[in-house]
């Protein structure tokens, strides 16, 4: 497998290549590859995303790294032919971009594995995910048996609290503190929780880091039983995930088999073991008090905070809930150290962020980038610019995220630049959008999905949600009262201040940001003459208002 | 799970035997009622009260507490759907690439608006937020297939795959 004088064909196989026949694909290409007798020459390898996630099936060629896509089933021949008979690029499908030379599968050296700044990302697209040994092979499961075999559960949790690595779920809150904190609570049985219910819209990074390296999760997650001393670890998974369901039921079975999951993992007295909870479709089941009701067999509704998940979690006891990425830095920073980690990232925020860059731009697709980089330099140094029009406005973070204009471009992503604005990183989307789109529009767009997320629990949300929607359509109507704008932040800032849990609360994020950068075209939805009921406002109110 | 085309010929007597089976394995196990409903919704293809009730009893809790589960969560259903359930995502990357369009025109086409079933059962249709596929905008997925980067006029094509 590391012999660099073959030639190594990487074919993408994950829920969006697949739907494009990556599987025919690969197929295709064997056996063209053994018709033409070269089979032992050039290797193909199945691999989880490479990048591009829009471009039908993609294919990547070592060495050289060029980057074919749009490849269909009747071409292979002539790709074969062309490529690897003749040796020539096959221009129809080369992308302009390629592929770094490290990811072809060479010599493991834990200290070069993670390559070009990728740390999570490292090994999608690179190894078989199904094969343990391909993870093995690249230094897979050594962070956990250096963490089991030489450091106690408090080392450990110090060397996580050193690399400041903070969670990647949304919130941002400092994972090692989060990890101390549960292993202070001597009560047990204690659980370790992984969350991949991944629902905010136009986000799917934690779906392509478990297709392409679920093997890492579980690593991840039995290092953090470890050093908070539980014993038993759930993923709540969307149901909608079939290939990530799949691939990590197949990755915990491996593991079972080779003792790294079970009693006694690497001959120590520690016992750990994963079970998989499939969701049930709601929003709100992402937010984590919710999400231990629904693994409890309950309707998903919040619960009150404090006390915290690691005081009193799952069926009541210490439990630690960590977002699938924040999981996947844990065993490259047990490996190298948090000083290593340090060197990506902004002081404040070390490491890299998973982004999924969508809408109106030419390349829209999945990158890792360091912590700190500006939306300019991710749209038009990563995604391949505008695809037709204007920048007119991004959403970062989902639909519970901030909505930026072009003035806010050259922002560095990072938690504390941006608090500085009043704004939140969220959860990785970021949606780029050209002049094709209304703000009214988009709002709208939110407002409805907010309104059917809103689990119902609390009246603020129920109501606030409700009425933000139709606020919001009567503006993309060009319907909006006099007073809608007023209105709008009212019943934001109420929501923000009295919603019992954070999706209510989160509700405001977009609609404060609209106020603030793109009031001028709200405004002229307005009909000047007529004024609704004001249900919160009154002349000498003590509102206050945020901006 | 969902579909239920290979299993028109168990009786209702069948289905009722293979959930009691499933409730008796799991009923001991803390936090089973929502997979003891994923496979209730396998069997029967959607929940109807009489099921729900039978889930109450097996598990040994209120049918109240089964119901508020129920109609909390969207994958569960408690109406018969067509022979092929169609969704489309109406989620913010789907959105502005243009799904609300997607959606009119098959409601359009087929005569039924969300949350309906087509005269002839064929079709039923509902909506989401995002099945996180976003790289593909704008998406629909009909039974457990996901159809990328629709167009409307793709949309007769596809849909003649499914009889
Ligand atoms: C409405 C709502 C939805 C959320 N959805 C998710 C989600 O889908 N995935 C996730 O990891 N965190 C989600 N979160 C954040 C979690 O509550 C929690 O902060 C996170 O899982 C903690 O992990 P981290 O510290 O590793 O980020 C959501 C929060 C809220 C309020
Ligand atoms: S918004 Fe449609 S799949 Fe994500």
């Amino acid at each position: 497998m590391n012999d660099k004088s073959i030639t190594q064909v990487l074919v993408s196989i994950d829920s969006n290549t697949v739907l494009s026949g990556a599987r025919q694909i690969k197929t295709k290409l064997i056996t063209e590859l053994s018709r033409q007798g070269i089979s032992e020459e050039v290797r193909v390898i199945e691999t989880g995303s490479i990048g591009p996630t829009n471009q039908g099936v993609v294919l990547g060629v070592f060495p050289g790294g060029e980057l074919y896509a749009n490849l269909t089933e009747e071409e292979i021949a002539e790709f074969v032919q062309e490529r690897f008979v003749k040796g020539r690029t096959y221009q129809k499908r080369l992308l302009a971009e390629k592929l770094p030379e490290e990811m072809m599968l060479q010599e493991y050296d834990s200290r070069k594995t993670q390559y070009y700044g990728r740390i999570v990302l490292d090994n999608c697209g690179r190894i078989n995910p199904e094969d343990i040994e391909e993870y093995i092979g690249v230094g897979g499961y050594e962070a956990l048996g250096s963490a089991l075999q030489e450091k106690t559960p408090e080392e450990i949790i110090n060397i996580i609290q050193a690399s400041g690595l903070r969670g990647r779920g949304g919130a941002g809150f400092p994972t090692g503190l989060k990890w101390s904190f549960t292993f202070k609570e001597k009560k047990y049985p204690k659980y370790v929780v992984c969350n991949a219910d991944e629902g905010e819209p136009g986000t799917f990074k934690d779906r392509l880091i478990m297709e392409g390296d679920p093997h890492k999760i579980i690593e991840a997650m039995v290092i953090a039983g470890y050093a908070v001393e539980a014993e038993q670890g759930f993923i709540y998974i969307r149901g909608e995930y079939k290939l990530s369901i799949e691939r990590l039921q197949k990755a915990i079975q491996q593991a079972r088999e080779m003792n790294l999951l079970g009693e006694n993992i690497f001959g120590t007295d520690f016992n750990f073991d994963i079970q998989i909870k499939i969701g049930a479709g709601s929003y709100v089941c992402g937010e984590e008090t919710a999400l231990l009701n629904s693994i409890e067999g309950y309707r998903g509704e919040p619960r009150l905070k404090p006390p915290y998940p690691a005081q009193y979690g799952l069926l009541q006891q210490p439990t630690l809930i960590n977002n699938v990425e924040t999981l996947a830095n844990i065993p490259a920073i047990i490996l190298n150290g948090p000083d290593w980690f340090r060197n990506f990232g902004t002081e404040n925020m070390p490491g890299t962020k998973v982004y999924t860059v969508l809408g109106h731009v030419n390349r829209p697709g999945l990158i890792e980038v360091p912590i700190g980089i500006t939306l300019r330099e991710v749209i038009y140094d990563y995604a391949g610019g505008i695809s037709s029009g204007e920048f007119k406005m991004a959403q970062i973070g989902g639909t519970a995220g901030d909505i930026l204009s072009a003035e806010q471009l050259d922002v560095p992503l990072d938690i504390q630049s941006l608090q500085a604005l009043g704004h939140n990183l969220g959860s990785g989307a970021l949606l780029i959008m050209n002049d094709s789109i209304s703000v009214a529009e988009l709002l709208t767009s939110c407002m409805k999905f907010f309104a059917h997320e809103s689990c119902g629990k609390c009246s603020v949300c129920r109501i606030g949600t409700e009425y933000l929607y139709t606020a919001c359509n009567r503006l993309r109507k060009g319907e909006g009262y006099a007073d809608e704008l007023e209105n709008m932040r009212d019943i934001a800032t109420t929501m923000k201040l009295t919603a019992f849990c954070p999706l209510g609360q989160s509700v405001a994020q977009p609609v404060f940001s609209a106020l603030k950068y793109f009031k001028n075209e709200l405004s002229k939805s307005i009909k000047q003459n007529k004024k609704s009921f004001s249900p919160t406002r009154e002349k000498n109110s003590k509102v206050i208002y945020y901006s | 799970m969902g579909c239920l085309c290979n299993q028109q010929e168990i009786s209702e007597e069948e289905k009722y035997k293979q959930l009691k089976e499933f409730i008796a394995e799991n009923r001991e196990k803390k936090g089973y009622l929502i997979p003891v409903l994923h496979m209730a919704q396998v069997i029967f293809g959607y929940l109807p009260d009489e099921v729900q009730a039978f889930v109450a009893r097996g598990m040994n809790i209120s049918t109240s507490q089964v119901k508020g589960v129920v109609t909390f969560y969207s994958y569960f259903k408690t109406s018969p759907a067509g022979r092929h359930h169609i969704t489309v995502c109406l989620g913010t990357a789907c959105y502005v690439r243009g799904s609300k369009k997607i959606l009119d025109a098959l409601e359009d086409k087929l005569g039924i608006k969300v949350g309906e079933t087509t005269p002839d059962r064929r079709f039923s249709m509902g909506v989401q937020r995002c099945l996180g596929a976003c790289g593909l905008a704008p998406v629909i997925m009909i039974d457990e297939d996901v159809h990328g980067r629709m167009t409307a006029k793709k949309l007769d094509k596809i849909l003649d795959q499914y009889k």
